[in-house]
């Protein structure tokens, strides 16, 4: 396992014999195929319903969605990965996270797409006339461009290119790029002050990031 | 009794316009022994036919992708859950400025005006579009059966907020009950229908039965469904949505492609159920497409400032 993944801790990993069973059973060698494909079934379940005239009277709207929530959900799944380790000693979902960030960005890309593609037509001039224009647009696009940089230095040599430091400062973009996508949703529900779901994620983001801002305060003041 | 459509209608597919003619015959030879159910007598001429490349939405997606808060957020939600709603007996309260206030049957209602079916172009708020045959006649030919006094100048719409039926009321998403309102002249505008039913049918709960409001030049949400009182009054009262966000939805709410809602452009739309999931959106029109028959009534008011 490269050294990236696993942060220096001066914390004694909790679990004991059982957590030890589960690591193994999640570092099996098909676990993380299974993932892989597993990831890709909301992607088939769109593309199915549009085959089929499944996703009710605005298609349209039910892609644009659907690409959206799941972008939102692979956010909280890649940020759940190293609290999870802390919390249960298991190391192998390490091992996922890299692909379920990659996926995070692949959704937000495929909701991109519907935006530019099915609301707008391909039409460039309105695209760039229109994201300023709509502010819970251009925080969601803000939020896309974000995980760029993150997906481009995603590979292993990448690490080693920018130095581990460097290259986990930058990942820590992942954090704004949630929040960002986190208002992007609060506004676009806000239309219907509809905020069950926002909050949902509001909650869990606020458990992942505020972890690690507890933990980062702890073990700065246990080597002070 | 229960009117049964055509098992051979097509989900989701261009209603053809033969077939939907045939649907009107159907029921035209239904009406004397379903009168509870059918819509009375035979249905008028088409006085508002919509231009000829506005197809018909199909009668599926019109019944399955509603707002109606009262039912749920989502789209899906109100065909889902608003089986509990009881449309009948139902009454209408009409008070306020007017000569003959009272409680108004149902059915005394149904018989106050001639029945006629109308194609109206729908233009919700959020950017879609609909093109629906309603049943229904001109409100403004009940204002004139109740006699509004000369203080009248606004007309109120309260609707039903009763949570046995509506499950949706549990959520604060909006003041309940939800209110609408209308200038005493747009009220009595003929576009203004009153409706009670759709594609030859009564109103589908979700849809807003036993009657409702289409007001075909504004934004959907000011057509209100569901209606349980009429209230004629001398100042412009303040609608649900106003109350919720008044920066963003105004008392008039008429159709404009030139001013954008706060958080979205209004100068195109996607016609459910026509537009291909890859065609370009339509351009939405002025007064959704109504601007000869409405415009006179917003003379010389700056249409950005009364949004």
């Amino acid at each position: 396992m490269p050294a990236w993944t696993w942060p220096s801790s001066t914390e004694t990993v909790p679990g004991g014999r059982a957590a030890g069973r589960v690591n193994k059973l999640l570092s099996h060698g098909a676990v993380k195929p299974l993932l892989f494909v597993l990831a890709l079934a909301p992607l088939a379940y769109l593309l199915v319903g549009v085959l089929t005239d499944g996703l009710g009277a605005n298609p349209a709207e039910a892609l644009s969605r659907g690409t959206g929530d799941w972008t939102l959900r692979f956010l909280c799944l890649t940020l759940a990965i190293t609290p999870l380790r802390r919390w249960t000693g298991w190391t192998a979902p390490a091992r996922w996270r890299r692909m379920l960030g990659l996926y995070s960005f692949f959704y937000g890309l495929l909701h991109f797409l519907c935006y530019a593609w099915l609301d707008m037509g391909f039409d460039g001039p309105a695209i760039v006339r229109d994201i300023p224009k709509r502010p819970f647009v251009l925080v969601g696009s803000l939020a896309l461009l974000l995980m760029l940089p993150l997906a481009a230095t995603s590979f292993n040599r990448a690490v080693r290119f920018l130095g581990a430091a460097r290259w986990r400062a930058l990942h820590r973009l992942v954090y704004a790029s949630a929040l960002l996508g986190l208002l992007h949703f609060f506004w676009m529900r806000s239309a219907k002050n509809n905020f069950g779901e926002v909050a949902v994620y509001a909650a869990v983001l606020a458990l992942l990031l505020g972890w690690r801002l507890w933990s980062s305060w702890r073990q700065r003041r246990l080597s002070a | 009794m229960l009117i049964r459509r055509p098992v051979d209608l097509p989900a989701r597919e261009i209603t053809d316009e033969s077939l939907f003619w045939d649907r009107r015959s159907f029921l035209a030879a239904l009406g004397g022994v379903a009168a509870t159910a059918a819509l009375p007598g035979p249905v008028g001429a088409l006085t508002f036919r919509a231009p000829d490349d506005d197809k018909l939405t199909p009668y599926e997606s019109v019944i399955s992708y509603n707002n109606y808060y009262e039912f749920g957020t989502d789209k899906e939600d109100p065909a889902r859950a608003a089986g509990t709603l009881k449309p009948r007996p139902w009454t209408v309260a009409i008070e306020g400025e007017v000569k003959k206030p009272g409680s108004y049957d149902l059915d005394a209602l149904m018989k106050l005006g001639t029945m006629e079916e109308r194609i109206y172009r729908l233009r919700c708020v959020e950017g879609w579009s609909m093109v629906v045959p309603w049943v229904g006649y001109s409100l403004s030919e009940l204002i004139k059966r109740v006699e509004p006094t000369g203080n009248a100048k606004f007309v109120q719409f309260v609707t039903l907020a009763d949570k046995s039926q509506m499950p949706g009321l549990r959520s604060s998403v909006l003041d309940w009950p939800y209110v609408e309102g209308l200038r005493l002249d747009e009220a009595m505008h003929p576009l203004t229908l009153l409706a009670f039913g759709l594609y030859g049918e009564v109103l589908p709960n979700q849809n807003g039965a036993p009657l409702r409001l289409v007001v075909p030049w504004k934004y959907g949400f000011k057509s209100a469904k569901s209606i349980v009182r009429i209230r004629f009054v001398d100042k412009q009262p303040k609608t649900s949505w106003e109350t919720a966000a008044s920066n963003e939805y105004g008392f008039y709410s008429n159709v404009n492609p030139n001013v954008d809602h706060p958080r979205w452009s209004q100068a195109t739309e996607r016609r459910i159920g026509d537009d291909g999931l890859l065609s370009k959106k339509r351009p939405t029109l002025m007064f959704n497409g109504y601007e000869a028959q409405v415009a006179q009534l917003y003379a010389g008011m700056d249409l950005a400032k009364f949004y």
